[in-house]
């Protein structure tokens, strides 16, 4: 697999309505490197997720442009991965099924997509549970075979959704540090959407800040911290000083929208 | 005392109604426990983890017991006109004893009940499809599902015996008028309600339409429409017999106007059919419960 680059270039979304309709995102430009990790982080109606769902080609934006490795694709469905806010695995299939259903959709046999997912299962802590349902794992390992579902393809640019938002802090913080050991092995192109600054500067090379209704960008901050990380680096002083710098950036973009202003 | 045997017998696992198919549909369930439980954390398996079926079925069933032992006692002590109103005992008693005669016309009605509980499934699903594929379709057709609520089916009856004459045919299509709704109901909402995120997530891994609703909706609208089959399974031999009383060759309805119109007067063989078509109704209702649980097997999880 070789990375691809992501770029957004003056993308704007409007949704249609009355008075205008609203205004979600305004004029975002941003680059993702091939190979690179970067977050998108915002409070919420920030508009992020129109954002993902725009380079996911769920959303067209209405105007400005997203050129995956360079280039404006015809459809960009099914040009990257993609890992929904919540893990959407699907009830009805076992564990496996969930994971090798993008090659399966893809229309590669059964027995090789499984053969496929299956060395995965052990790096993804799911070794055993193959034959098991959804409901029958811990939210954690719904995430990871959610995790596994996206990576399963192979795909060179993954969009994570708020991944990690529906889990408990404890959870949370120990899949932080398992995705960044695993995004170091599979060196794909992320593009991470978070509300969390902790997650944003462990995982990130850098960090878009965005502001509320509409979504501009603020300002980036590039995280210049040594790899591989671990939680034991949120100790860290160098740490800490990156997560205030985000945080005072964070809260000036909201100030700037009016969201914090004095009266 | 026939029904509370009957249904403890099945509540317990014990063999169910006595016929080959149903005894495999256990055992098969069963199996399917004890083989593909994923074992690591597995939670324990659902069957230790449930508290005993008996315990919830054995109170209802004691009512109905004294319900009936309260009658036989009425009856029995105020010497009551059989021909008004039989006693249990007797009313088992010529039941049985006119078995040969009662055979073939459950047969017959278990037919028609059971291929217009299919046509309606049939026509459920076609129409719940046009419905979820189109805006158009739901706008135009919806409406007139549930409009189609407000007349009233039982007034049919001699209509789709005029159109089909005596035969089978009209006792299919009325069990099916009757049946439709729940069914399309539950199986329209099932898929309107499939989950967002999931189709979403699909569509970005390339689905087709079809894929989508292979994959995501028809199996998470099954819940629904299963639940929909249930209430229709409850009016199914009802219809057919109605059906049957305004002009059939065979069926339960004709055997309860045969006994109702017999001299001397049958009351007690009115009742026997009135009660095996109860029975019926609560083993066809018994079966769609396996076959919902085979359809889903992902929902066999404890405390459901």
């Amino acid at each position: 697999m070789t990375a691809v680059s992501l770029e957004l270039r003056q993308v704007t979304k409007r949704f249609d309505g009355r008075d205008g309709g609203v205004l979600a995102v305004d004029g975002v430009d941003l680059v993702v490197g091939a190979g690179e990790f970067v977050s998108l982080i915002g409070p919420s109606g920030c508009g992020k997720s129109t954002v993902f769902n725009m380079v996911a080609g769920i959303a067209e934006p209405s105007s400005g442009e997203v050129l995956i490795g360079g280039q404006v694709l015809e459809e960009r469905l099914g040009a990257s991965a993609y890992m929904p806010q919540h893990d959407a695995l699907l009830a009805w299939r076992r564990v496996i099924d969930n994971v090798t259903l993008p090659l399966e959709l893809r229309g590669v046999r059964r027995r090789e997509a499984r053969a496929r997912a299956a060395p995965l299962l052990e790096r993804f802590g799911l070794a055993g549970f193959d034959r098991a349902w959804p409901w029958q794992l811990s939210g954690g390992m719904r995430h990871r075979a959610a995790f596994l579902r996206t990576v399963v393809t192979d795909q060179p640019l993954l969009l994570l959704d708020e991944p990690f938002g529906a889990l408990d802090g404890i959870t949370r913080a120990d899949l932080q540090e398992w995705l960044s050991g695993v995004w170091a092995e599979f060196g794909a192109t992320v593009l991470l959407v978070t509300h969390d600054i902790a997650e944003a500067v462990l995982l990130s090379d850098r960090v878009y800040v965005m502001t509320p209704r509409p979504g501009r960008v603020a300002g980036v901050l590039t995280v210049d911290l040594p790899r591989p990380r671990t939680l034991a680096l949120r100790d860290d002083e160098a740490f800490a000083a990156v997560e205030r710098r985000l945080r005072h950036e964070l809260n000036a973009a909201m100030v700037t929208a009016g969201e914090f202003a004095e009266p | 005392m026939m029904p509370a045997d009957w249904l403890v017998n099945w509540r317990c696992g014990g063999a169910p109604l006595g016929s080959p198919g149903m005894a495999l549909l256990t055992s098969r369930r069963s199996g399917v426990s004890a083989t593909e439980s994923p074992a690591p954390v597995g939670p324990p398996s659902t069957r230790t983890r449930r508290s005993p079926r008996w315990r919830a079925v054995l109170p209802p069933v004691l009512v109905l017991v004294g319900v009936f032992a309260l009658w036989q006692l009425l009856v029995s002590a105020r010497s009551i006109n059989p021909a008004v109103l039989p006693g249990p005992r007797l009313i088992v008693a010529s039941t049985w004893a006119d078995r040969a005669n009662l055979w073939p016309a459950v047969a017959t009605t278990t037919v028609e009940a059971v291929l217009g509980l299919a046509l309606a499934g049939v026509v459920a699903f076609a129409v719940a499809l046009a419905v979820d594929a189109s805006r158009t379709v739901r706008a135009s057709l919806y409406p007139l599902v549930i409009a189609s609520q407000t007349l009233p089916i039982i007034a049919l009856a001699p209509l789709v015996v005029i159109w089909w004459g005596f035969g089978m045919v009209p006792k299919v299509v009325l069990v099916a008028l009757f049946s439709f709704f729940p069914m399309a109901v539950g199986l329209i909402g099932g898929l309107a309600a499939a989950d967002p995120d999931a189709l979403n997530l699909l569509r970005t891994m390339r689905a087709s339409r079809i894929q989508l609703l292979r994959r995501v909706k028809l199996p998470g609208a099954l819940p629904q429409f299963f639940t929909g089959l249930k209430i229709s399974v409850t009016y199914a031999y009802s219809a057919a017999i109605v059906a049957e009383f305004v002009g059939a060759q065979q069926g339960l309805g004709v055997y309860m106007t045969t006994a109702k119109n017999a001299a001397p007067i049958r009351t007690d063989l009115v009742f026997g059919a009135v009660f095996v078509t109860a029975l019926l109704t609560v083993a066809l209702f018994v079966v769609v419960g396996l076959i919902e649980r085979l359809a889903m097997p992902w929902r066999a999880r404890p405390g459901r």
